[in-house]
């Protein structure tokens, strides 16, 4: 098991937002979150990457306990890639720059073999002609995939990926669904926040349904999103469907 | 088909060019009326003759010329020196705030305190207390009084210009330093790589004005004892009992200031420029 998290509760003052929330993933799993705005999926994901704490509940990844106070968060976090859904690039860095920070500077790869497989990557999701490129003349699509390369580069055990399409414009979701299609292809093991009911009915191996703070429902896209045993689970269902998001 | 502007559009552009003559003859007209007025108004003042032998007297100017430019580049030099000295102080204080965490409090309490006390303290009164007061505690190895004026000049504007760093370190937006912690890099390479440099780019206008401060600043160090250009001008108004030699080194000052008077104002402009390109 790659990730599993176990009873986690996380509160921002007197708001509770994961209650006892429990998951898994497996080694080349791809398991779809979904779930209302506000239902703590950003919280989640930040919780398995250490950027918030956990109140109580533990973590582990690859068997190793994360939220144990004594591990250190720097090396955790190289082990876990995470894409946000406003990309987040370095404006001040070519896309190039943005995507060899890491290697170079944590991973302590010479800047050549950086570049070199940087431009490997660039160049299988067709961006190679944007390697010197600021982050401010690609489009969001663009933007977006590479944010990911700039995660997958570092060669993370887990990618989290945070509704990479959430801003995007709609004619260029599929240019970065694509590319996850592909990472699936690869056996990356990732967990997605989405909204994209469709989608997540295609890439992924499980699909959790986050409600209360909890997993309230998980299982294959096709019973889930089918024929969800809960009834919260077809509310939400039928609140997408009315959106025409399905 | 080939395109051949219409007559409509012939008419617009030769409008166009009427009103743009008549703007320049306009602008022209008008500054030759106000300079005239102005020339009229302080040559034709009762007091314009005795204005002119004790401020703008030519040989006493040619006089002192000298005197004064030697003391210049002893500003100059200042300048550089307190400048980049100043930078590199406002830089660590303002990485030093943003420090958490129990360990870091007294660090963070001592660079608080500093950037508090020294923005308040007048310029002159630091000098005087560098310059005269350290030396009377006759310890050993006290540097000269002009070390001393200079590092009353960088401490002060060090606090300035923390305080500078520090909006643009926190203008810099939290997602950013989530990307980078997502990524593995640690506090100090994401200060480094990610936070300094977006921050830096961002306060450039007003780091660069103050700068320009700063150069006049450095001419307040005459009041330690040192001959810059505004002491030598000060010799010289004493030996000749006539004022030109200020408004030498007054003239001086002002050149000197002008190229960075200008790159400030480019750079400015292009960091204006890079915001309404929404980026
Ligand atoms: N740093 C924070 N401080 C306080 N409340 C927060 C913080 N981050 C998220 N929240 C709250 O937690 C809840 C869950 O947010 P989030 O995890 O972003 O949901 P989702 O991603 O499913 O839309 C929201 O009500 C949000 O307002
Ligand atoms: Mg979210």
């Amino acid at each position: 098991m790659v990730l599993s998290c176990k009873n986690v509760r996380k509160t921002f003052g007197e708001h509770v937002i994961l209650d006892d929330l429990s998951l898994d993933v497996d080694e080349h799993e791809v398991v779809a979150l979904i779930g209302a705005s506000g239902s703590g999926k950003s919280t989640l994901l930040r919780c398995v990457n250490l950027l918030e704490q956990v109140d109580d509940g533990t973590i582990h990844l690859d068997g190793d306990e994360i939220t144990d106070p004594r591990a250190d968060p720097d090396r955790v976090r190289q082990k876990i890639g995470l894409v946000f859904q406003s990309y987040n690039l370095f404006p001040h860095m070519t896309v190039l720059d943005n995507i060899t920070l890491a290697p170079v500077r944590v991973h302590k790869k010479s800047p050549a073999e950086a570049k070199a497989q940087a431009m490997q990557w660039l160049e299988r999701v067709g961006l190679a002609a944007k390697a010197g490129a600021y982050p401010d003349r690609l489009s969001g699509g663009q933007q977006q995939r590479v944010a990911i390369v700039r995660a997958l580069v570092n060669q993370p055990r887990l990618l989290l990926l945070d509704e990479v399409t959430s801003a995007l414009d709609p004619e260029l979701v599929g240019e970065v669904l694509t590319m996850i299609r592909d990472l699936k292809g690869d056996g990356t093991t990732m967990v997605l926040a989405t909204h994209e009911m469709g989608f997540a009915r295609q890439v992924a191996d499980r699909v959790a349904f986050l409600d209360g703070g909890r997993v309230l429902e998980q299982g294959p896209p096709s019973q889930v999103l089918g024929d969800p045993v809960e009834a919260r689970t077809r509310q939400f269902l039928a609140r997408i469907i009315e959106a025409g998001r399905l | 088909m080939t395109y051949a502007p219409s007559e409509r559009r012939l008419d617009r552009i030769a409008y166009r060019r009427r009103q743009a003559i008549r703007s320049v003859l306009l602008a022209a007209l008008s500054t030759a009326a106000v300079g005239t007025l102005l020339t009229v108004a302080v040559t034709g003042a009762p007091g314009w003759e005795r204005v002119k032998t004790s401020f703008f007297d030519f040989p006493t100017a040619r006089k002192y010329l000298p005197q004064i430019l030697d003391g210049l580049w002893l500003n100059l030099r200042l300048l550089v020196v307190c400048a980049t000295l100043a930078m590199a102080l406002g830089l660590l204080v303002a990485v030093l705030r943003t420090l958490r965490g129990p360990v870091a409090f007294p660090v963070r309490a001592i660079a608080t305190g500093y950037t508090y006390s020294f923005r308040g303290l007048p310029l002159i009164i630091v000098i005087y207390l560098f310059a005269f007061g350290i030396p009377g505690l006759r310890l050993q190895g006290i540097p000269s009084v002009l070390v001393l004026g200079a590092a009353a000049i960088i401490i002060t504007y060090g606090a300035y210009l923390a305080e500078v760093f520090r909006a643009g370190i926190e203008s810099v937006h939290p997602s950013q330093i989530a990307a980078a912690r997502s990524l593995g890099l640690g506090y100090r390479q994401t200060m480094r790589h990610v936070v300094l440099p977006q921050a830096v780019r961002r306060v450039a206008p007003p780091l660069l004005n103050d700068t320009v401060a700063l150069q006049k600043d450095v001419g307040l160090i005459s009041l330690a004892g040192p001959i810059d250009a505004i002491r030598a001008a000060q010799i010289g108004v004493a030996q000749d009992a006539n004022f030109t030699p200020y408004v030498v080194a007054g003239v001086l000052f002002m050149l000197l200031a002008l190229p960075l008077i200008a790159v400030t104002d480019w750079v400015t402009l292009r960091a204006a420029r890079r915001q309404n390109a929404g980026s």
